[in-house]
C-alpha cells in the first residue's frame, strides 16, 4: 500500500536520508526504531510532504510519485488519504477538542456539520474523551491532547496513519494511555507507520520493525524476527543497549 | 482662581468641543483604523507567505511610511497633491494619510503575531487536508489576532490622539474647535486642559473596551499553548 524507494534528503548539504526503502502493507503496524538523528522523523515528514525530499519514488494506494516532482494537487490528494500524529500534538489552539476532530471533515471534506460532529463524538469516545468535547487544548493534559490528536487522525478515515514519536513529549505516567489507544487502533486493523522510542510497543504491537541509523536502514524485519534473531551485529548491539542483557531472550 | 466667567466659558465650550469629537475625531479614528487593519493584514500576509515581488514592495511601504513624520505625510497629501491636480477634501486626505500611516505600523504588529503562531499549527492543518488559505482563515489568523489584540488596541488609542494633527490640514476636529474658542476668549490654559481632559475621557473608554475584549477572547480559550 505504501512503498518508498531510495528516498534521499539533505539539509544544507548534510545528507539526512541516504536512500531509504520502506514497505507498508495494508494492516501493517511498522515501527521505525533508531537512535536520535538517524533520520526517522525526516523520513516520516518527507513521506507526508511536510519536508520536500530530494529524490526517490513513492507508491501509495496504487499511484506512483517522484519525490522531486509532485504537484501541489497530488500532495493535497495524498494527504486526504493519510493522517499524521505529531510529537507535540499540534492541536489547533483556538478550537475545542471536538472542533479539532471535525475541522478536517467540515472544511477539507465538506461533510455537513451535524454529521461531522457525530463522527467527532464517536472518535473522542473511542479515545476515552467523550467528556472533554468542549475543552480547549490548554485545558487538557498532554496525554489527553495526544488522544484528541489521534481521534483527529482517525476521523478522516485514512488509509494510513503516521505517528511521529507520539509519546516522546509526554510525562511518563501519561504514556500508557496513549499507547493503549494506539494498540487498540492496531488491533482494529489500522495501517500505521510509527516512529518511536517505545521498544515495548515495537515488540508487542507492531508487525514489522525498521531499524535506522545515520540516514540508512540497517535492518527491516518482522517484529518477532527482529527481536528474537536480529541479522545485523549493529542491531544486536542496539537491542543490548536498550534492553540490557535480556536482549537475547525471547519476549 | 476659577472666576465665574471662566467657569461659564468652560461650560459653554464643553459641548462645542465634545460635539466635533463625536462627529469628527471618532469617525476619523474609526474609519482610518478600519482601513489600516485591512492594509495591515494584507501587508503582513504578503510577507508571511513570502510572495516574490510583493514582499519587497511591502517592506518598502513600511520603510517609507515609518520613516517619515505623519505631519509631513498630511502636508504632502493636502497641500502637495493639489499642485499635481489632485484635490482631496480635508477629511478624505486625513483618512487617507492616517489609514496608510497606521497600516504600516499595524502591519508589523500583525506580522509578528503571525510569526508567533507555531509552525506546527500550519502543518497540522495540511495534514487534515486543509489548504493554505483555509488554514490561514480558520487557524492561523484567529490566533494571530488574539496575540495582536493588545498592541493593536494601543495603536488605536494612539491614533485617536494623533487625529489632532488633522487640525493642521483644516479638519474641524476637537483641537481645532478648541483653538477657535481660544481665539475668541483668550483662555488658552483652561481650554487646552479642557480638550486634554476630553481626549483622556475617550482614551479611558477605549482602554475599558480593550480589557472587556481581552476577557471575551480569553473565554474562548485562545490564551496559552
Amino acid at each position: 500500500m505504501l512503498e518508498v524507494r531510495n528516498i534521499q534528503k539533505s539539509f544544507d548539504g548534510t545528507p539526512v536520508l541516504k536512500g531509504v526503502d520502506i514497505d507498508v502493507e495494508k494492516g501493517d503496524v511498522v515501527a521505525i526504531l533508531g537512535p536520535s538523528g538517524s533520520g526517522k522523523t525526516t523520513l516520516l515528514r518527507c513521506v507526508n510532504f511536510l519536508e520536500q525530499a530530494d529524490s526517490g519514488t513513492m507508491t501509495f494506494d496504487g499511484e506512483t510519485f517522484e519525490f522531486g516532482h509532485v504537484s501541489r494537487r497530488d500532495i493535497a490528494r495524498i494527504r486526504k488519504k493519510t493522517a499524521f500524529v505529531f510529537q507535540n500534538y499540534n492541536l489547533f489552539r483556538n478550537k475545542t477538542a471536538l472542533q479539532n476532530v471535525t475541522e478536517g471533515l467540515i472544511v477539507a471534506r465538506k461533510i455537513p456539520k451535524y454529521e461531522a460532529e457525530k463522527i467527532g463524538r464517536r472518535m473522542l469516545e473511542k479515545v476515552g474523551l467523550s467528556d472533554r468535547c468542549g475543552h480547549y487544548p490548554h485545558q487538557l493534559s498532554g496525554g489527553q491532547q495526544q488522544r484528541v490528536a489521534i481521534a483527529r487522525a482517525m476521523a478522516t478515515d485514512p488509509k494510513i496513519i503516521f505517528f511521529d514519536e507520539p509519546t516522546s513529549a509526554l510525562d511518563p505516567e501519561l504514556i500508557g494511555e496513549v499507547l493503549a489507544v494506539m494498540r487498540q487502533l492496531a488491533e482494529e486493523g489500522m495501517t500505521m507507520l510509527v516512529v518511536t522510542h517505545e521498544i515495548n510497543f515495537a515488540r508487542n504491537v507492531s508487525s514489522k520493525v525498521v531499524f535506522m541509523e545515520d540516514g540508512s536502514v540497517v535492518e527491516a524485519a518482522a517484529s518477532r524476527d527482529f527481536f528474537q534473531s536480529p541479522r545485523e551485529e549493529r542491531t544486536r548491539e542496539f537491542l543490548r543497549t536498550i534492553l540490557g542483557d535480556s536482549a537475547e531472550l525471547p519476549r | 482662581m476659577l472666576s465665574e466667567r471662566l467657569i461659564q466659558i468652560l461650560m459653554d465650550s464643553f459641548w462645542k468641543i465634545l460635539l466635533p469629537g463625536l462627529t469628527m475625531t471618532i469617525p476619523l479614528t474609526a474609519i482610518s483604523f478600519f482601513f489600516a487593519l485591512i492594509i495591515a493584514v494584507i501587508t503582513a500576509m504578503v510577507q508571511f507567505a513570502n510572495i516574490k515581488i510583493l514582499k519587497p514592495l511591502a517592506r518598502f511601504y513600511i520603510w517609507v511610511i515609518r520613516g517619515t513624520p505623519v505631519l509631513v505625510q498630511l502636508f504632502v497629501v493636502f497641500y502637495g497633491l493639489p499642485s499635481m491636480g489632485i484635490v482631496l477634501p480635508a477629511f478624505t486626505s486625513a483618512v487617507l494619510v492616517f489609514s496608510i500611516n497606521e497600516g504600516a505600523y499595524a502591519a508589523e504588529t500583525m506580522r509578528a503575531a503571525l510569526e508567533s503562531v507555531p509552525a506546527g499549527q500550519m502543518e497540522a492543518g495540511y495534514c487534515v487536508g486543509m489548504s493554505w488559505w483555509q488554514i490561514m482563515q480558520r487557524i492561523v489568523l484567529p490566533q494571530a489576532f488574539r496575540t495582536a489584540f493588545p498592541p493593536l488596541s494601543n495603536s488605536l488609542i494612539a491614533l485617536m490622539k494623533e487625529t489632532s494633527l488633522a487640525s493642521s490640514v483644516t479638519v474641524m476636529e476637537m483641537l481645532m474647535s478648541t483653538q477657535k474658542i481660544i481665539a475668541r476668549t483668550y483662555e488658552p490654559m483652561a481650554l487646552y486642559i479642557e480638550v486634554g481632559v476630553i481626549y483622556l475621557l475617550f482614551s479611558t473608554i477605549l482602554t475599558k473596551i480593550q480589557s472587556i475584549g481581552e476577557k471575551k477572547l480569553n473565554s474562548y480559550g485562545y490564551q496559552k499553548g
